[in-house]
Parts: structure tokens; sequence; C-alpha cells
């Protein structure tokens, strides 16, 4: 009895002290069912594999879902985490829980969604959302010539609550095509008059048709069409061809999901902004491995308050001034 | 008064002599206007819904003038309806037997991705997987009925878990992942049957909304003029006295879940077509839509009372003022807004119908 008690505490300080010895990362997402997060998952994975080092993974149970980020980040910091990534479901309300992560000596780096304010956390990894919406912006107004000036033009945004991928997505097109934005940070305060306007598709295919069918009840004669995604991409077509009108109206997107760089080899979409949740992930776990080895800190992309992981245009119609990769090598990086 | 005399022989009715002789009634008060059409909607339950559209409908069109009253306009109000429409269908029939199922978008859209990654992937014939998920969508629904009945449990508690595990299951299946709208036109167009369209001058009617009025009129038939129909408004009001009277009230309720599913199954198949593809993340409020739907509709959440064709009328209220209030310009937040105040409203005047009968 007392042997095996012996013989059981030793094995558990043998392995304790194993753990110990390498470092420990975690990643925590908003969900387990988004396939940008699936594939952000797969890169930490893979790249915390290939590292030595051990990861533990969580997730909310949807978008906004606080409370599951906030035990997940109790968690890594009890399990003596050296470093968290984590996108944030709520830009404001985790900066307690990751503050006292940081004062536990843990690196915390935001990847995809910045924190308000962003020095929240150590370091932000993402896609310059603004940026993604300009070249798409730019791409249109290219693509339209002359015909731009007087455009009829959608906005598939998001939902009401106008959070920061939506605006800066949104406002970035306006200012590619040429529109001004008035105050950056919010959608609908602008006069142009070729914005027939705005409707909310929360992101999926149902919400995009919709709202699509809604636009065009305001004006039939819309030719071009901003998405905020690529699944709202699709609802939006789907509206748009049960009417007839699939050839006359261009649609751009963002995101370089599988499903939607296809859908720009087929020309269902014009031309879309690929983001990269991989790189995101993978860069995060090689920042956590600096980090634990000699407690270097990333620097942020100059002249912003993130790291920009780089956005690609995918079209296979490019236009001068604006660099562009086609769908055929867009499906090699795409993800999802 | 001249004292008669009585009859000889046997005379029962002599004792009543000194008394009052009118027979038994109701006391009937002075009703008054209000009272008349409060008695006179008890009667009629899909009035106040009736009226309400009919209202809603003239006053959009009169603040966002011709758009709104075009052909166009109001047969694309029926089929963005149409879904919301069936699963308010769907919704109905366990509301009117006192429960409530929060489960029913759940049901549809496991049913659509089951269906499309048997036709789209799997290479079953198109039919033979729509059977499939109608099969699926009354063995789902009879899974709440089995809860409900055999297991005693709450409907609000039985379907909150089985929303839970049909989205959870839905996510699994699909990874997440949207079936294509080119997918299925190559492999599977039968499953986008119901987004094809009747076009009448201006006027675009989807076979998806006629198959919601269509689903829409044999429930109301099935309800209303056969003994099955009787039987579940009788479990609805009071299930004690239902069961004294000798109905099976068990085996009426687990076949009013089972049917519920399988009108959820119907829907499935309704809103591939309608959306284009298969979307695991769609409808993901439809749940509470539905209930919106039959609530403005003025079926009664207390159960036993209420016409199915309510939820009709109810959904195309949530439609009309989504596009009324669009095309007039206003944010979506406002529309959100609105509708609530519809449900409040909508109660409101349900609890005082009510009040006729207490």
């Amino acid at each position: 009895m007392k042997k095996t008690a012996i013989l059981g505490a030793t094995a558990l300080g043998l392995m304790a002290t194993g753990a110990w010895a390498e470092t420990t990362a975690c990643l925590i997402t908003k969900t387990d069912t988004n396939p940008f997060f699936v594939k952000m998952k797969e890169g930490a994975t893979a790249k915390a594999k290939e590292m030595g080092i051990t990861l533990n993974t969580y997730a909310g149970k949807l978008d906004g879902d606080v409370e599951s980020q906030v035990a997940a980040v109790e968690s890594c910091i009890a399990a003596g985490a050296k470093g968290i990534l984590i996108t944030p479901s709520d830009s404001r309300a985790l900066a307690p829980a990751v503050t006292k992560a940081r004062d536990a000596g843990a690196l915390v780096i935001a990847l995809d969604t910045p924190f308000e304010p962003a020095d929240t956390a150590d370091a932000t990894f993402a896609t310059d959302n603004f940026k993604a919406g300009e070249l798409i912006g730019q791409w249109a107004k290219a693509k339209m010539g002359d015909k731009a000036a007087d455009a009829k033009i959608g906005f598939l945004d998001l939902n009401p609550s106008q959070v920061s991928v939506d605006y800066l997505r949104d406002q970035g097109f306006m200012k590619g095509f040429g529109i001004d934005i008035k105050d950056p940070k919010k959608i609908g305060d602008e006069d142009d008059p070729r914005i027939v306007g705005h409707d909310v598709t929360n992101g999926n295919e149902q919400g995009g048709r919709t709202a699509m069918e809604n636009l065009l009840q305001k004006d039939p004669g819309i030719n071009v069409v901003y998405t905020i995604n690529e699944p709202a991409a699709a609802g939006a077509y789907e509206a748009l061809k049960s009417v007839g009108m699939q050839d006359q109206a261009i649609i751009v997107s963002v995101d370089g999901g599988c499903p939607g760089v296809q859908n720009v080899k087929e020309g269902i979409i014009g031309a879309t902004s690929m983001q990269f949740p991989l790189k995101m992930a993978s860069m995060g776990i090689e920042a956590i491995a600096a980090f634990a080895k000699d407690g270097t800190k990333p620097q942020n992309s100059e002249g912003l308050d993130f790291y920009n992981t780089g956005v690609t245009l995918i079209t296979d119609q490019p236009v001068d001034g604006v660099d562009s990769i086609s769908s055929e090598e867009g499906l090699k990086q795409c993800w999802g | 008064m001249t004292q008669t005399v009585p009859p000889r022989g046997q005379s029962f009715e002599h004792g009543l002599d000194q008394s009052d002789k009118t027979v038994a009634a109701f006391k009937t008060k002075k009703r008054g206007l209000l009272g008349t059409i409060q008695h006179g909607l008890h009667g009629n339950p899909t009035m106040v819904p009736v009226i309400v559209l009919l209202l809603s409908v003239a006053v959009f069109g009169l603040v966002a003038g011709g758009k709104f009253f075009s052909a166009f306009n109001l047969t694309l109000i029926m089929q963005q309806v149409s879904i919301i429409g069936m699963l308010a269908a769907a919704q109905s029939l366990i509301i009117l037997t006192a429960g409530i199922d929060l489960s029913v978008a759940a049901i549809m859209v496991l049913m659509s991705v089951i269906a499309g990654n048997l036709a789209v992937y799997m290479g079953v014939p198109a039919p033979i997987a729509l059977l499939i998920s109608f099969a699926g969508g009354t063995g789902a629904g009879l899974l709440n009925g089995f809860l409900v009945t055999k297991v005693k449990l709450p409907p609000f508690i039985t379907t909150l878990g089985t929303w839970s595990i049909f989205y959870a299951l839905n996510l699994w299946l699909s990874g997440a992942q949207s079936i294509r709208s080119q997918d299925i036109d190559k492999f599977a167009p039968l499953l986008k049957f119901f987004g094809n369209t009747i076009t009448v001058g201006n006027a675009r009617l989807t076979y998806g909304s006629v198959l919601m009025v269509v689903v829409f009129l044999v429930l109301w038939y099935l309800l209303n003029k056969t003994a099955w129909g009787r039987h579940v408004y009788a479990v609805g009001d009071d299930k004690d006295a239902a069961e004294l009277a000798g109905i099976r009230t068990d085996r009426t309720l687990l076949s009013v879940y089972g049917l519920a599913g399988l009108v959820c199954a119907i829907a499935a198949w309704a809103s591939i077509g309608r959306v284009g593809s298969i979307s695991p993340q769609a409808f993901y409020e439809a749940n509470l839509h539905s209930i919106t739907a039959v609530v403005i509709g003025g079926i009664s959440l207390f159960g036993g009372r209420g016409s199915i064709l309510g939820a009709l009328f109810g959904a195309l209220i949530v439609g009309v003022f989504q596009s009324g209030l669009r095309l007039a310009n206003v944010d979506v937040l406002w529309q959100v807004f609105a509708i609530g105040w519809l449900i409040i409203i909508a109660v409101a005047i349900d609890q005082w119908i009510r009040k006729v009968s207490a």
C-alpha cells in the first residue's frame, strides 16, 4: 500500500517535471465551428508540434461568448502557459482577464480581432481589414472605368452592431472606390448619391439573399455589390439570379475561403480579398517560442497598431494598378 | 290576483305557483361597442391578425408608396416569409397543445444538411435523400414527443436540449461548411425545386411560397375537420379533462410532435430552394422568429386556442413590417425594435380577448 503510494507520487513528480520543462501555449478561438478558426487551430497545432511546444486549445460556444473565453484564459494562467493566442469574441470585455494573464508573465497575442485599445495585448496579428476592403473597392472602380462615376452600389454588411471588422471592410471599400467616408468608424453617415443602401446579412447565405432582395427593391439598377464575406456574396448572387440580373452587377467580397475562391473562378464573385488565418496562428506560436527563449516581444507593422499578416486580392480579371493573383493560385492558398 | 283552485290529480308544478318561472339563463350585460368587438374577436381568433395585416399593408402603402405596393414587392414578401412561415406552422401545432418547440429551426437545418450531404456528396438519388430527411425530421419530432409524453419532461426543457443536440449534429455532419449552390445544381437540382418561380406580370411567386400556403391549408383541414384535430385542441385546452373524456392524450401529443418534425423537414427542402446553398449556420434565430409569428398570429401560448391560419398572417405581418420599414429607409435596429412591440401588443390583445370567457 505504502509502496504503491510512493511509486505513484514519484511517477506524478516525474510527469510534472516533464511538463514544466516544456513551453506551454494556449490558443483560444471564438468558436470551434467556423472554418476560419478551424484553419487557425490547424496552423497553430502544426507549428507547435514542429517547435515542441505543448498547445492547449479552447473555444467559445458561439461568437460573442465572453464567459467561455474568460474561463479559458483562467485555465491557461493556472496551467502556467508561456503565451496565449486569442481571438477575442468581445474586444473590450476580455481586457481584465487578459491583463491578469500578462501580470502572471504570459505573452498575450490577439489573432484576427484586435482588442480595444489594441495595447491590451502584447501584440496583434491580424488582417488589415480596411486594406482588404480598399483592394476590392479599387478593383471595382477600375473594372467599371468611366461608369464608376454613376455606379449604383449596394452594401451587404454584417449585423446592426457595427463591429470593427464590419466598418473597416465597408469603409475601406468606399475609400478604394472613391467615396467620401466621413467618420471612418461609422457605416451609414455617407451621402454619396451612388450608395443605394446598406443591409445586414449575419455573414451567411440566407442573410445575403434577403438583404440583396431588399436593396433591389430600393433600386433595381444596382450594379456593384459589396459583401462582408463570401457566404453573403453567394446569397446575393442567388437573389440576383432569381430576377435574371446576375450579369448586371459586380460582386466583391472578403475572406479567401475555398468555396469563395471557387466562386471567383466561376465568375460569381468578381474579386475577393484573401486573409491568412494559418499564418496568423503559426506566427503566433513562433512569437511565443521566441518569448519563452529570451523574452523578446513581437513588433507591430510600421504605421499600424497591429502586425499585418497580409491580404491578397484574388480575381481572374486583373486591372491596372491593383496587384492580384488568379483564382487558380488562390485555390492553393485558401482556407476552409 | 285571484287564488286559483289547484286542478285535481297529480300536479308537480303546483309548488312553483308562488315563484319566478323564467327559464334559467346567463345574465346578459349590455356590451357596448368595445364589448361587441371583444366578443366578435373571441369567436374569430384569426380576425385580429387579419385586421393588423390589412392595416399595416395600408399604412406602409401610404408611407413607402408604389415601391411597397407593387405586385413584385408583395410577392417578394411571400418569398421571404415562406420558410419562417412553415416553421411557424410546425410551431403552431406544438403551441396548440400548450407546449413550445425551441428546436424547429435546428431540425430543419439538420435535415437540409442531411439531404444535401446524401445527394451531393454521397451520390444518393435526390428523391431518396429527401425521403430520408423527411423520415429524419419525423423521427426528430417523435424524439421530442417521446421525451415530453413518456419521460414527462416539460416541452420547453425537452426542446431546449434537443435544439443543442440537433445543432451540434448539424455542425458535425457539415463540418460547418456550406454546400455551394453550383454543386447542388450539378448533382441534385431537385433539392432546389422550390426555388422555381411562377411569374405573372410583375408578381413572382416561388413554389416555396405556394408550398407554405398549401402546408397551412392542409394543417387547417386536419385541425378543424378531423377528430384528430379536435383532440389536439382538447389536449391543449385541458389535458386531464381530455384524458377523462377518453382521448388517448399521449398518443395525440406524440403524433403532433411527429407531424411538426415532418413539417420542419418539408421546410428544409424549401429552404434549399430559397437560400440556394445549404448553410449550416443559417436560420440560427429562426426558432424565435417562428414563435414570434405564432404569437402575433393570435395563437395562445397557453394552448387550445387560436387558428393555425393566424400563424400564417403573423408571419406575413412580420414580413410586411420589415419590408415597409426598410423601404422607408429605417435602420435595421429599429425594425427589431418594432417587432418587439408587435409581440407585446399581440399578447396584450390576446389577454384582453380572453377576458370574455373569464
